[in-house]
């Protein structure tokens, strides 16, 4: 009892120092019983994955396009997203070469299309005029609406006709490439996609 | 003393006494209450940390009552808010009060984070308590974001679109991260149900616990209140009685002072709650009365009013932004080269630099503003170490001071505006130097309130 410390200390009779093997042990068993711990949310994050049936849900749909008058639009919904189908015009389609110098991605190199749409109307060759994109601004994921007349006066006199996402005022031309200095990175992305006949058009599938 | 021994005490006391030896209840009304000593001069500002725990209450009696006919599931959740409002009795009660109290929590929670602000409650030796605090705005924020979609109407679709996409912009795991979230390629029943789960259950639990811990901290021995003066009571203490002799007791003095602020609050709560519940569709959103719609986006969409600040700052930071931060980094860099003479400071205020830049020329403009999004509201977590004043109170700080938070307000009020209006390129340069006021009065703040020239505070709370 000379030291005044000691004395607050519980004593256990015959205890005087730490047994080292049964520190390593409690050591052992802490880290043992932590690492299962650790292992045991797994299940629970795991459950928050998409279910098999949210996986299975991913068909390609068919849409019957021979209402679709030039300059309409439609829109089609393939994995609970918007597929929008633009019958474009041949204004429209000129309108196309004359914003290349203000575009993000004009060529569309980092932006997502099939093959066969790596073009400037981003269409199918066969049928350029029609364009198929997913209606989901790469930036946040709101849906762009169409601001189609050229000149547009929300738009400014230079608007030659496109897309503008209401949330965030990306601007998207007529091939739904996104223009530079607005915040969304790519241009739409374009889907996998084929002509069953003159009438139907596949989404999500370009194999017959 | 004869009667001592044949009269017995009253039932109630008897009853008292037999469970207060078996649980502290008198210990815990006294530590907490009764001889919980407070400044004795707290102001108007100190109303809001009673009535931010007064609207946590209703709103966990009012969710309670709601869940009982609300029902998550993307095919009746619609329907059964509408049947919670037309057809359930007193349903619109309680549904408007849910709906108005998610308002006025914001409106307390900001106002009591604007007293510390006033006062310098952040600062040593409350910064534990002010890291809680940033912790139960942050569960406040996802609390709310949460409960936004279950009406499931074309803002709480849309709105969470949006908010799980931030995460999406995440490089490499974004994707993966935003489809873990809503357990779904898009925003569907799974992703409202969890939502339901998460605002019902999860964050509730963790916000009681938080708020726990916010006035253990707040009333731990060595803390205590803060006051307008900014000066700790607790330096000056009867030697006596030990208590400081500037302290009242919270009860009855402060308890009957939050009662009269909670009665002035429900009565403009019922104000707004009676007559107009939407407050123009500030409170309820007009978009929000349509059924989720996933394939149109509505035309002009904004998240409700206490998250439109922030919304802004992610708006506003276009490639253009970029630059600005770029030449605010690189003049840091010089600045750090400058100030200090230790090499590893040095080195250190160089490398992070170099990694900013790094990260301006490698990441584009849309994860820069999800960045800057976080970082708006994560900053406030730093104030106790930003702020260098050698006073608290703004009462006893200089001009240098009070025109930063001036400008603070001001520029959080004009990101809040713009965040509710649709962008337009004005609007979005007004919403970017508003953005760079926002940051500078945090980051400029150590330099600031280091030359600002500030009063002698008192030594007795005035």
């Amino acid at each position: 009892m000379s030291n005044p410390s000691e004395a607050t200390l519980p004593s256990v009779a015959g205890v005087d120092e730490v047994d080292e093997a049964r520190r390593k042990l409690l050591l052992a068993t802490c880290i043992a019983g932590g690492a299962a711990t650790g292992a045991a949310t797994w299940p629970f994050l795991a459950s928050m994955e998409p279910s098999e049936r949210s996986k299975a849900l991913g068909a390609p749909v068919e849409a019957d396009i021979s209402a679709l008058a030039p300059g309409e639009q439609m829109i089609v919904e393939w994995q609970g997203k918007p597929v929008w189908v633009v019958h474009r015009t041949k204004e429209m389609m000129a309108s196309l070469k004359q914003d290349e110098a203000e575009l993000a991605d004009p060529l569309s190199k980092r932006s997502d299309q099939p093959e066969y749409c790596d073009n400037e109307a981003r269409a199918r060759p066969e049928r350029p005029e029609m364009l198929v994109v997913v209606g989901i601004c790469t930036h946040l994921g709101c849906s762009p609406v169409a601001r189609f007349t050229p000149g547009d006066p929300s738009m400014g006199a230079a608007w030659a006709g496109g897309f503008l996402c209401p949330c965030h005022g990306s601007r998207f031309d007529l091939s739904a490439r996104v223009f530079r200095n607005f915040p969304a990175p790519d241009n739409l992305p374009v889907p996998r996609y084929m002509y069953l006949s003159g009438a139907k058009l596949l989404i999500g599938d370009d194999k017959a | 003393m004869a009667n001592a021994t044949t009269t017995k005490a009253h039932w109630a006391l008897r009853l008292f006494e037999w469970v207060d030896s078996r649980f502290p209840l008198s210990d815990l009304w006294k530590e907490h209450l009764s001889e919980y000593y407070a400044p004795k001069n707290f102001n108007f500002w100190y109303y809001f940390g009673s009535l931010s725990l007064l609207v946590l209450v209703l709103q966990i009696i009012t969710g309670i009552f709601l869940t009982m006919n609300y029902k998550p599931d993307a095919t009746l959740a619609f329907a059964s808010v509408e049947y919670i409002m037309r057809e359930v009795p007193w349903g619109w009660l309680i549904r408007y009060l849910h709906s108005t109290g998610a308002s006025a929590f914001f409106i307390c929670v900001y106002l009591h984070m604007f007293r510390a602000l006033l006062y310098g409650s952040y600062r040593k030796p409350r910064e534990l308590l002010w890291l809680v605090g940033v912790l139960i705005f942050l569960s406040l924020m996802a609390e709310a974001f949460f409960g936004y979609l279950l009406p499931w109407g074309q803002m709480s679709y849309w709105g969470a679109q949006v908010i799980v996409n931030l995460f999406g912009a995440i490089p490499f795991v974004g994707e993966d991260l935003a489809i873990w979230i809503r357990g779904d390629y898009v925003v569907s029943d799974a992703t409202l149900n969890r939502f339901f789960a998460l605002h019902v259950a999860a964050l509730p639990l963790v916000l009681l616990g938080l708020v726990a811990v916010h006035i253990l901290a707040l009333h731990d021995k060595h803390v205590g209140s803060n006051n307008p003066d900014g000066i700790e009571i607790k330096a000056n203490k009867d030697p006596g009685t030990g208590i400081p002799r500037d302290a009242i007791p919270f009860h009855p003095y402060y308890t009957v002072k939050d009662i009269f602020g909670a009665m002035v609050f429900l009565l403009v709560f019922s104000v707004i709650m009676f007559f107009a519940p939407e407050v123009g569709g500030y409170f309820l959103e007009h978009n929000n009365f349509f059924p989720a719609d996933p394939l149109k986006t509505p035309p002009h969409i904004a998240p409700v009013w206490y998250f439109t600040p922030y919304y802004s700052v992610l708006r506003a930071t276009t490639d253009e932004l970029k630059w600005v931060i770029g030449v605010a980094v690189v003049l840091f860099m010089l600045w750090g080269l400058v100030r200090r003479g230790g090499n590893t400071t040095r080195m250190l205020l160089l490398g992070t630099g170099a990694v900013l830049l790094a990260l301006l020329v490698v990441l584009e403009a849309k994860v820069w503003g999800v960045l800057l999004m976080g970082a708006s509201v994560v900053i406030f977590a730093f104030l106790p170490w930003l702020d260098r004043s050698p006073v608290k109170s703004i009462r006893y700080k200089g001009w240098m001071y009070k025109l930063a938070l001036t400008v603070f307000v001001i520029a959080f009020i004009v990101l809040g505006y713009l965040g509710m209006q649709v962008p337009t390129p004005t609007a979005t340069r007004i919403a970017q130097v508003s953005t760079v006021a926002y940051f500078a009065f945090f980051l400029l703040m150590p330099w600031y309130t280091g030359i600002d020239k500030t009063k002698p505070p008192p030594e007795r709370l005035t």
